[in-house]
């Protein structure tokens, strides 16, 4: 019995497990481990799910590179660049992290401060990107066609470049108004807003112009590029266009499946909600280290479980960043 | 748990490390070698894979040096690593090869002409 019950006397207190330490790690460390792995097994299932759906719509899956194309105050087409950006700045927070736990078995105060802030600064950082990330596929980049049966189309040039729905299509002249509450239709909306063009402008300005060709999202599994139709397979296709679609939110998705952003949000979401607890536990362990606390108690025992933690969240970054951006 | 030395010039070693594999990730992805890309490889492109084991070999340098379970017990270490690495695995297998099944069923019935 003694070795399940924590005895009343023993030395260390109930709290930290008492005396008997399971495996040499101490009872907050085992539990942020316990912790860690089931948070993995949850992003496990999220991630396995992405792939269920990948590998079902595998004929049909948006490309990565073509939706993530944004650089900062930069325009043009640069896929990759700035997630990976976003990952060297979370490798990096993870390494001043590491650093302060190694600061903290040498009880140096004043750099377990400097790289507990650092680690705090990288996160801000990272979190920032994502929001700036999530803007850029929420507000879209091109605008492309819904169909019928809620495959999209998209418009590319001759060179095969997907183009901008504003490059092409020329304004007629019918005002259109959102409906608002005070019309008594605020329930039927758009589902992205009001979009830029109506159908109607965009299939018109398509005929007009002989060099715009149309692309679905069917994939060539041989070239692994998307389909571009034929002048008249894609008037068959207009015939079917029931909405203009730019950016992308739950119910719409520009650039293909909506699927693909629900994954996209409810994933990267999920782990910009770690990155953004990790900033708060990170802030109070901060304070606490310039308040004492932990030169009191004689060790920085906390930045190491806060640190396990904050590694575990670049951790999941890695597969993220593997099984959104690049595979 | 006693570290009377300091590990900095590891941890710098192991971020170098972790950058060169993210360098070489990002260079792939973006040139996309026709060789690797377009050729399957046990149900996926080599491109792929190599992706996955890149993936695999920084999340071993992550949790071995900055996570500290290289310092931990081998029975801690193993709870963690087996535990994971074996449900995580078959998770991903069963899905896969589901999801695999309905895209082959599925692809019979999309239309892509009208």
């Amino acid at each position: 019995m003694e070795a399940t019950i924590a005895t009343e006397n023993a030395n260390k207190g109930a709290w930290s497990g008492g005396e008997k330490e399971p495996l040499g790690s101490s009872y907050g460390k085992m539990m942020m481990w316990f912790f860690i792995i089931s948070d993995a097994l949850t992003f496990s299932g999220f991630l396995a799910a992405y792939g269920l759906m990948r590998f079902k719509f595998l004929d049909s899956w948006p490309i990565a590179d073509e939706v993530f194309t944004h650089v900062p105050f930069i325009h043009g087409h640069y896929p990759m660049y700035y997630v990976a950006f976003m990952t060297f700045i979370l490798i990096f927070s993870s390494v001043t992290m590491v650093l302060a736990v190694d600061a903290g078995h040498h009880m140096k105060k004043g750099k377990v401060t400097l790289y507990m802030l650092l680690t705090i600064i990288g996160g801000l950082i990272f979190l920032g990107s994502q929001a700036w990330e999530w803007k850029n596929f929420i507000g879209g980049t091109y605008g492309s066609l819904e169909l019928q049966d809620g495959k999209m189309v998209q418009f590319v040039d001759a060179s095969g470049h997907q183009i901008a729905l504003e490059d092409f299509v020329v304004r007629s002249n019918d005002n259109r108004v959102e409906h608002t509450k005070s019309n008594g239709l605020w329930y039927v909306k758009d589902a992205a807003g009001l979009a830029p063009f109506t159908v109607n402008e965009v299939v018109e300005s398509f005929k007009a112009n002989p060099d715009v060709s149309l692309r679905t999202e069917q994939i060539n599994l041989e070239t692994k590029e998307k389909t571009i139709l034929s002048r008249a397979e894609a008037n068959q296709f207009l015939a079917k266009a029931t909405g203009v679609v730019k950016g992308a939110n739950l119910k719409v998705n520009e650039y293909g499946k909506t699927l693909f952003a629900d994954f996209f949000f409810f994933i990267t979401g999920f782990h910009g909600f770690h990155v953004f607890s990790g900033i708060l536990i990170n802030i109070i362990i901060f304070f606490n280290v310039i308040l004492g606390t932990y030169e009191r108690r004689g060790h920085y025992e906390m930045v190491e479980k806060v640190g396990l933690y904050w590694h575990f969240v670049d951790l999941v970054w890695v597969f993220v960043f593997t099984f959104f951006y690049l595979v | 748990m006693a570290h009377a030395e300091s590990h900095t010039g590891l941890i710098w070693k192991v971020f170098g490390f972790l950058s060169l594999i993210t360098i070489v990730e990002v260079i792939l992805g973006i040139a996309k070698p026709e060789s690797i890309h377009l050729t399957k490889f046990l149900g996926t492109s080599i491109l792929n894979w190599i992706f996955l084991i890149l993936t695999l070999v920084k999340a071993y340098g992550i949790a071995w040096y900055f996570m500290h379970l290289k310092q931990e017990k081998a029975g801690l270490r193993r709870a963690i690593v087996w535990t994971s690495v074996f449900l995580i695995c078959y998770l991903a297998t069963l899905l896969l090869i589901e999801g695999n099944y309905m895209g082959d069923i599925l692809s019979s019935y999309t239309k892509w002409t009208y």
